[in-house]
């Protein structure tokens, strides 16, 4: 929790000036996108998380919203299939992607880097190729599949907001991976193959099959994000639907406290992260900045999160270091 | 705070074999150095002297790190003064606010960890930084002319043009060494330059260092090894707690009672000889061929409760034997463990208690940036999980018992393990399976770079671990340890066994008999019958 107190510090500011120099930010339509959005990135950046924890990356989670995102309309309305079987093969699909990552990474022992890169081309062609490079949608019907994450629920006392029903699986998400992480022997040990891949190897851990497993989670992740993404919109365009995704995931996960060197993460910290980078977003527009900006803003704020973060790292290290030779000496 | 001053400066004048003051080059008034407001070293006085080799000797923490850091302008001095000698002889204060200016009023220190340019060749790390240039032009010549008679200097008849990273890592010592002279240094800083050599790349550094003294150089020799310290020293300064404990001169050390200034106590022997003939068979190790170059068969047993000690030169294959056993790397043959086959990587070796203490402590062995507790408990979590889930109480109080058990130092849990010193950090990685109480315990060199007090400590845990039951094969390059703690002695060269030797008939010139080769040791294979050449 403590090293979430940076991102949180972060996220309060931008939403102050949000909120003092934008007129709409404190509306309830505003927030309540905000909340909708904000769920839906942090699936994937709690995806991102996870590998980034195993001190890997994965460059494809866009592709892979794009690739599940279109497949689900494209299988139900072009292929009339049952939503009852386009959800389990969507996302066993999603789970494949990442175990074919995950075996390319640990069996042939290839960079998660490269190897995802790889993916972020190869999935955005097959499902630009699959569907003939056409637009995606629902053509108005299956309201029910879509209500998962249409859905607003009423807070009793609240007018304009209501609670957008994406929220419910992120939180159970949240809840699940940080229990993981701090209780289970498997969740330790993803840490400390994160830490030092070799020392858990030795220390008996089965750090292929936990590297293997983050990869997995992660395309799954990204797999169901993508699929809510498309019930929330509705159509896309299999050439820009998820394009950069991934970098919003990893920028999360980085600015919630994921140490890209592995075996560092907060699961609060990814949520606060995910949160913090759609609040930009919308302050950029409500603040009347020029939309062209946006990305510039996010990279600044991103480097100067990231930098702070270094710098107070190095400050307790020296302290630590100072408090130490007092102590063994 | 006492300086014990003993022969320091009055010996300057009565020591008649030298000539007179003029030969101290740098000379510490009252040196000390605190770490907010505790002191790291307190005052002390030192001479360090032409033609002369200084040891320095003391237990991880005792201050030696410090001295050489204030020594070589890594860190100032908290207070007191250093005097280096001017070209006339004459002592002059001197400030040494950083390693360009120690380099500039020649001393040079060579670290423990080697830091070559790999990718250079070897007058290009000679003079990386100062090379010979004309008009911006490397002067090529000249500089392999220079690096070649460096090279000569320290017994290297080495081609400049060599690459460095083709060197074994004795050779690149002495290339740093050669480095360092080529500063026009006249005071040589050595820190532990014998933890990654053999004994008989040991014997060529000393030699070699003693060539220097001759010719006129100051060196100062910090080391873990009494052994060689006793050696090569004309005189041996003894650090404890960040105090000097005394000054001895030649002649006037030995062994014993340089430990006993160092720890404060007498060091315990083995006087673990017990008999192990009856008890049951735990590792058969058949046929096994590890990753060793040579690909050679190995087969031996050990027994349960009995210590094994693998002994060799560098390179004799010891590692590679444990790592397979460990299912760290795969193997030809077999290794079964009380009759049943070990199969798989160390993930299912470990679920049946095959455990390893890795040689490389920060690469393999410790999770250095997580606390002490967390290293500890990692192998634990595992054998008493519920569906999965870590008992965190019972982990507190594991932890806790093991930080006291392992004598963890200081005994702060959650303190970082790269905080602590070399012993400490190998208490932790040893207690992690300690913890477990494992049938079989693997270490390869359990005590490298750890002072004489925590060795003494991991010698004890072992013992215990065995007299409780369990097998324990580990591999050293120090022939002392290997006869301190060993029941019986496997010895290993290229890849094979050469032979074993029982405890109570074992002497280090035995074992470098059958260390040093077949041709050594063709003698003793009839007797043994346990060579596979």
């Amino acid at each position: 929790m403590k090293k979430s107190f940076g991102i949180l510090g972060i996220f309060i500011t931008v939403c102050l000036v949000a909120a003092i120099f934008g007129e709409n930010f404190l509306t309830g339509y505003n927030l309540m996108n905000l909340t909708q959005r904000t769920a839906l990135f942090s699936i994937l950046a709690l995806g991102a998380g996870i590998v980034i924890v195993t001190g890997g990356i994965d460059l494809s989670i866009g592709s892979v919203v794009c690739l599940a995102g279109i497949t689900t309309p494209w299988l139900l309305v072009e292929h009339e299939w049952s939503p009852w079987l386009v959800l389990p093969t969507v996302l066993l699909g999603s789970a494949l992607i990442g175990l074919f990552h995950g075996v390319l990474i640990t069996k042939l022992r290839l960079q998660p880097f490269l190897v995802t890169l790889c993916g972020l081309l190869l999935y955005r062609g097959i499902a630009r190729w699959m569907t003939g490079d056409q637009s995606q949608g629902f053509q108005g019907e299956f309201e029910g599949v879509r209500a998962i994450a249409l859905t607003k629920f009423t807070i009793p006392g609240l007018e304009n907001y209501r609670l957008p029903s994406t929220v419910i699986p992120v939180t159970a998400l949240a809840v699940v991976l940080a229990l993981f992480l701090s209780r289970t022997v498997w969740g330790r040990w993803l840490l400390a193959t994160g830490r030092n891949e070799s020392a858990a190897r030795y220390s008996g851990v089965p750090t292929a099959r936990l590297i293997t497993l983050a990869y997995v989670a992660c395309s799954f992740l990204a797999g169901f994000g993508g699929m809510l993404f498309i019930f929330d919109i509705g159509s896309a365009q299999p050439s820009d639907f998820g394009n950069f995704y991934e970098l919003y995931a990893i920028a999360a996960a980085v600015l919630g406290g994921c140490s890209l060197r592995g075996g560092e993460a907060s699961v609060f910290g990814i949520i606060v992260g995910a949160a913090t980078l759609q609040v930009l977003r919308t302050a950029i527009i409500l603040l009347g900045l020029s939309s062209q900006l946006e990305f510039a803003v996010i990279g600044s704020v991103l480097l100067v999160g990231v930098a702070a973060d270094e710098l107070i790292r190095r400050f307790n290290a020296q302290r630590l270091e100072r408090a130490s030779h007092a102590a063994i000496h | 705070m006492s300086n014990e001053s003993q022969p320091t400066s009055s010996s300057t004048w009565s020591d008649s074999s030298r000539e007179s003051a003029t030969d101290v080059v740098l000379r510490a008034r009252g040196i000390g150095r605190r770490y907010g407001g505790v002191p790291a070293l307190s005052p002390i006085d030192l001479e360090i002297r032409a033609g002369e080799v200084l040891g320095i000797v003391g237990e991880n923490g005792a201050g030696k790190s410090t001295l050489l850091k204030i020594l070589s302008g890594v860190v100032a001095p908290s207070e007191g003064t250093l005097e280096m000698a001017d070209a006339q002889g004459a002592l002059r204060a001197t400030q040494l606010k950083s390693v360009r200016d120690a380099t500039g009023a020649g001393i040079a220190l060579v670290h423990q960890e080697l830091n070559l340019a790999e990718n250079l060749d070897l007058a290009g790390c000679i003079f990386l930084g100062r090379e010979p240039a004309r008009w911006g032009v490397l002067d090529l010549n000249a500089m392999r002319r220079d690096a070649a008679m460096w090279l000569a200097r320290v017994g290297l008849d080495l081609d400049p043009r060599t690459p460095c990273s083709v060197l074994p890592i004795a050779q690149r010592q002495l290339v740093e060494i050669a480095k360092a002279l080529s500063c026009q240094a006249r005071v040589l800083i050595l820190d532990e330059p014998t933890s990654s050599l053999s004994l008989r790349e040991t014997d060529r550094l000393l030699v070699i260092l003693a060539e220097l003294r001759a010719q006129g150089v100051a060196v100062v020799f910090v080391s873990h090894h009494l052994d060689e310290v006793m050696r090569i020293a004309d005189r041996v300064v003894v650090l404890r707690d960040g105090q000097s404990r005394g000054t001895l001169l030649r002649g006037e050390f030995d062994r014993a009672g340089l430990e006993r200034l160092m720890v404060g106590r007498d060091i315990t022997t083995n006087d673990r000889r017990a008999q192990h003939g009856d008890a049951a068979t735990c590792l058969t190790v058949s046929r096994v061929v590890s990753a060793h170059r040579k690909r050679r068969e190995v087969s031996f047993t050990v027994r349960a409760g009995e210590i094994v000690g693998l002994a060799g030169l560098v390179g004799a294959g010891r590692t590679e034997v444990l790592e397979a056993i460990a299912g760290i790397t795969t193997h030809e043959g077999q290794v079964h463990l009380d009759g049943i086959e070990l199969r798989g990587l160390a993930a299912e070796r470990v679920r049946r208690g095959v455990t390893l203490v890795p040689e490389d402590r920060a690469r393999h062995g410790c999770f250095l940036e997580d606390p002490v507790a967390m290293n500890l408990s990692l192998a634990w979590i595992d054998q008493r999980s519920r569906l999965g889930t870590v008992d965190r109480s019972g982990e507190r109080t594991l932890v806790q018992q093991m930080v006291t058990r392992m004598a963890v130092r200081p005994p702060q849990s959650q303190r970082r393990v790269h905080t602590l010193s070399g012993g400490n950090q190998q208490k932790t990685v040893l207690g992690r399976w300690i913890a477990v109480a494992p049938r079989l315990l693997l270490l390869d060199e359990p005590t490298r770079g750890v002072d004489v007090g925590a060795r003494g400590e991991i010698h004890d845990h072992v013992r215990r671990l065995a007299d409780a039951g369990s097998a324990v094969l580990f591999a050293s390059s120090e022939l002392e340890e290997v006869l301190l703690l060993a029941d019986r002695i496997i010895v290993m060269h290229e890849g094979a066994i050469m032979g074993e030797l029982a405890a109570h008939e074992a002497t280090e010139l035995a074992i470098m008999h059958l260390a040093t080769g077949p041709s050594h040791a063709a003698a003793d294979e009839s007797r043994d019958g346990a060579v596979h050449a």
